[in-house]
């Protein structure tokens, strides 16, 4: 799938959006092409998971736009929108599985919610793509019964029962052993190519992230301070950048302009 | 202060909005009707049980505290009719609607919510699935409709209770208790008007329910703060809708 220029899937112009007066995103501009796999990292509480929302079309931007697959995601009525969010997996940072619902119907939910599937082949599908992560064999668990890594393999089952175009992941790698992790990694890796899927990775694992990302956008402040293939990305020059890859996550916040009135925040009380 | 009153009326025009959104959703719910059967089921047996013993309790202490009064003016053989009024016309729905409140909607806020907080209803809408119309539209029904068969249930308990301890305890007369009801207690006026209360607090109860369920902060502190709202609130509002609609059925 990775040819050398493939066509542009999601487009995000000058986009901004706050929250409870905090800017989020400050004319934000990113663009991810069809096939690839495209991190976007950034330290925590960035907006890397308001932003797949946003593509999502739950949240609505105050200015800019977003683009998926030519489709203008906040000027579609609402049965537009739920058509394009079926072509849409989006894994959840906590999974989201229903809690009331098996593993098994967990991913047969899709099917039976948008087809009229026979029970056999619902039963088939279901099967296959529970084997693709590797769980057919925990079909009966309720999902209070997995562990971190497995809910969030059952939930990536489930992103994929429709065969969508692409899948955003929130986060997939937090929390998770170096070995369930390798998995999850590799599973990205796999689907991607094997089903010819665009994918956004959300995270701020950067080793991880950018051993099997094409493309990386790094994003702070609202806006994208710096982007490329991984290759060019550990030659940057911005020492913000740098930092933060480098994963000392918590020397980059410092580094940051807000990290100057430190000592005025902690003085703050008794000056009041 | 005016800032609370603020807030106070943001929330009821939220949940004004929400009550729309909600009508839209429901004719997608005579789709499914497994998935209202399987509500109605839950709510159902939820509160049975605990309507059935309350019914029979204040059935009991009707029949004790009727006869008590009737007896001092040789008038026992009425007290059929007196727990039988005060069942079917106040105490029936607003005692059902206040336990309904406390056991099936204080769950429905805290299912719905916990859906929420555990980004479940999120999820769905990404899949393509509207939230509103695959949980919350069908709860609402299965609430709505249980409200009036409950009451109804809570009423014949309750009877039953009366004559239990008028009759068997305190050796009224069987014939009489059963005769002065069919023939005091008039169709219209008392029945058809209980269940209209009881249809009434049954939409009010549920959508409060499911209204505080869906607005929830998403966190558990959320969760647990909507929960005690929706008991209060449609306690509250039991409460006041009976006056306004015995005003009302009275012709005042
Ligand atoms: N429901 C909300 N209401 C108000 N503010 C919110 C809400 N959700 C998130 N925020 C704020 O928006 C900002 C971005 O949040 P977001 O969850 O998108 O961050 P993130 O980059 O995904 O962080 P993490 O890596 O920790 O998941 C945060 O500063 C957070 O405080
Ligand atoms: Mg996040």
């Amino acid at each position: 799938m990775s040819t050398e220029h493939p066509q542009v899937l999601i487009e995000v112009e000058n986009l901004h959006f706050s929250r409870g007066g905090n800017k989020i995103f400050d004319g934000l501009d990113l663009e991810i092409r069809a096939g690839q796999i495209t991190a976007i990292m950034g330290p925590s509480g960035t907006g890397k998971t308001t932003l797949l929302r946003l593509i999502g079309g739950q949240l609505r931007p105050e200015k800019g736009v977003i683009r998926v697959d030519g489709l203008d995601v906040h000027r579609l009525s609402r049965k537009e929108l739920y058509a394009l969010r079926k072509r849409m997996g989006m894994l959840f940072q906590t999974g989201a599985l229903l809690t009331d619902l098996s593993v098994f119907e967990n991913v047969a939910f899709p099917y039976r919610e948008h087809t009229r599937l026979p029970e056999a082949m619902i039963r088939d599908l279901v099967l296959m793509k529970l084997e693709a992560v590797g769980l057919r064999t925990a079909r009966n668990l309720m999902p209070s019964e997995l562990s971190g890594g497995m809910a969030r393999r059952v939930a990536l089952a489930r992103a994929m029962a429709l065969d969508p175009m692409m899948i955003m992941y929130d986060e997939p790698f937090t929390g998770l052993d170096p070995i369930t992790l390798g998995h999850i990694v590799e599973l990205i890796r796999r689907l991607n190519d094997a089903l010819g899927l665009t994918s956004i990775l959300v995270s701020h694992d950067v080793e991880e992230t950018l051993s099997i990302a094409d493309y990386a956008y790094v994003i702070s402040e609202g806006k994208v301070v710096e982007s490329g293939t991984p290759k060019t990305l550990a030659e940057t020059t911005n020492a913000w950048v740098r930092q933060f890859l480098e994963g000392e996550t918590d020397k980059a916040e410092l580094l940051t302009e807000k990290a100057k009135d430190y000592l005025d925040d902690l003085m703050g009380e008794r000056r009041a | 202060m005016g800032h609370r009153a603020l807030g106070m009326f943001e929330r009821l025009g939220r949940s004004a909005l929400f009550f729309l959104q909600l009508l839209v959703s429901l004719p997608s719910v005579f789709l499914r009707p497994r998935l209202l059967i399987q509500e109605i089921y839950s709510v159902g047996t939820l509160s049975l049980l605990i309507i059935m013993v309350s019914g029979s309790f204040v059935g009991m202490v009707l029949g004790l505290q009727g006869y008590v009064t009737l007896v001092k003016f040789g008038a026992a053989e009425s007290l059929g009719v007196v727990v039988a009024l005060s069942l079917v016309r106040e105490l029936g729905p607003v005692v059902t609607a206040l336990l309904f409140a406390g056991r099936a909607g204080s769950a429905l806020t805290a299912e719905i919510g916990l859906m929420k907080a555990t980004e479940q209803l999120s999820g769905m809408e990404m899949m393509a699935v509207d939230p509103m119309k695959r949980v919350v539209a069908p709860r609402f029904l299965a609430g709505a409709f249980s409200m009036p068969l409950l009451v109804t249930t809570f009423i014949a308990v309750g009877v039953l209770g009366g004559y239990f301890v008028g009759v068997g305890l305190l050796g009224i007369d069987s014939g009489a208790y059963w005769s002065q009801i069919q023939d005091k207690v008039d169709f219209y006026d008392d029945i058809y008007n209980g269940l209209i209360k009881g249809v009434v607090f049954g939409i009010v109860v549920t959508w409060i329910a499911v209204f505080e369920g869906y607005d929830t902060i998403p966190t558990s502190e959320g969760v647990s703060r909507s929960t005690t709202r929706t008991v209060v609130n449609s306690s509250l509002a039991v409460l006041a809708l009976d006056f306004v609609l015995t005003g009302l059925m009275f012709g005042i």
